[in-house]
């Protein structure tokens, strides 16, 4: 078999940003604001890094060079990496973290309601998988920054800042290069522009009843597409891959 | 080698004695996980299906099934994972259903199928499964495990899990 690289690129797209968002959320584990509310946020990680398997363990049939999912999440560099920047950001406070989850869960909804009828059998079913639970982040996310944005003085500020301070991450995950020009040729994915335009009214929607204001578009960050990363996503492979590469050999 | 019909049949049964891990009282059969048991030469392949993509049971499943069917002597095995179709509510048997709400959990609300219901305030009218009142609301849309949402009893003021439609 010929790998399609642009395929397995695409699944590495996918895969990671479940990955490092899953992990990010572990990372909240026993900090979230009451015990129901912990639970949730490891519960979606842990969807998250199901997600992350399945679409993985398909990059690595596609890429058919004898790599495993694991070999791909725990000992690729940074670069090989093609996440959106937003999920790698730090969790701040609890409204940076629902902020990043909602903008996150929005875009994966209608992406995955989109995905659900690619021509590709197993990003179909990982897609309709997905979407199911993806359903229920979305559901949760939107509650949240309704509940902050339209609640306290206080709790208001802090989601409206937290909308702010990832709004310029936002951009990216609508960004299209070759690989989506091939892929949507052979209708193994679809257009990001009416995604986009799906993403704008649920957010304008939200942030309405939220009673918080959409932010001006600024400087937009760019460069995952091609494995460019804030800092701090090498923090985040040191800690999640330093044991299988100090212990190449350690079994579960 | 041809496997047997009659092989097919004896391993259905045996799975009925495989309790699931994170619900004792039903079998593995019960929630809809095992999909099918097919056959290559003489290995016999079963085919599951996860409730959540990161169910964390998924391993435990495998080899609990690998262990009853070397019990039984039926050795070449392998288990495999699908996710299409994706597993839905609606595969809970009846009989799954009543294991559930004996054993604290609410089984999920009938004819929620459609994704428009997750979009409203909780899903109505779950019993609960202590007193039987529908005066209940939601605490947290995941509760003890990812198949699970967190109500509370407004008349016997218990909190309870709710197994969620998907």
């Amino acid at each position: 078999m010929i790998m399609n690289t642009n395929l397995f690129k695409y699944c590495l797209r996918l895969g990671d940003n479940s990955l490092i968002l899953g992990h990010r959320l572990a990372e909240y584990c026993s900090y979230g604001p009451y015990l129901e509310e912990d639970i949730s946020i490891t519960n979606t990680s842990l969807d998250l890094i199901g997600q992350a398997e399945a679409i993985l363990k398909y990059a690595a049939l596609v890429e058919n060079a004898e790599r495993t999912a694991d070999d791909l999440a725990y000992r690729r560099p940074e670069i090989e990496f093609y996440n959106v920047q937003l999920v790698e950001q730090p969790n701040g406070n609890f409204a940076h973290l629902i902020a990043r989850q909602f903008f996150i869960d929005a875009f994966n909804f209608y992406l995955y309601s989109a995905l659900k009828e690619s021509t590709d059998n197993t990003i179909a079913s990982i897609a309709a998988k997905s979407l199911k639970e993806v359903t229920y982040h979305l559901r949760r996310s939107s509650e949240w920054v309704i509940r902050l944005g339209d609640g306290t003085s206080e709790s208001k500020i802090k989601m409206q800042e937290a909308i702010n301070d990832f709004w310029l991450y936002t951009f990216e995950m609508f960004e299209m290069d070759e690989v989506d020009e091939e892929l949507i040729t052979k209708a193994i994915t679809v257009d990001l522009k009416p995604i986009q335009d799906l993403w704008n009214k649920k957010v304008d929607e939200i942030l309405v009843m939220a009673t918080l204001t959409r932010p001006e578009d600024g400087y937009m960050a760019t460069g995952s597409r091609k494995g460019y990363h804030s800092e701090h996503l090498g923090y985040i492979l040191a800690e999640m891959q330093y044991l299988p590469r100090a212990y190449p050999t350690a079994k579960w | 080698m041809v496997v047997a019909e009659k092989t097919y049949k004896h391993i259905w049964k045996l799975f009925e004695q495989i309790p699931d891990p994170e619900i004792p009282v039903l079998s593995i059969l019960d929630l809809g996980i095992v999909r099918r048991i097919t056959s290559e030469d003489d290995t016999i392949v079963i085919t599951i299906t996860p409730t959540y993509s990161g169910c964390p049971a998924m391993n435990l499943f495998e080899e609990d099934i690998i262990a009853k069917l070397k019990e039984n002597n039926i050795m070449n095995v392998r288990v495999e994972m699908t996710y299409d179709p994706p597993w839905t509510t609606a595969w809970i048997t009846d009989k799954a259903r009543k294991g559930l709400e004996d054993y604290g959990i609410a089984p999920p609300v009938r004819g929620s199928q459609d994704k428009g219901e997750l979009f409203k305030e909780g899903v109505k009218n779950v019993r609960c499964p202590l007193c039987k009142s529908t005066n209940t609301k939601v605490i947290s849309q995941f509760g003890s495990t990812a198949c699970k949402a967190l109500y509370k009893c407004e008349d016997c003021l218990e909190p309870f899990d709710y197994f969620k439609c998907i």
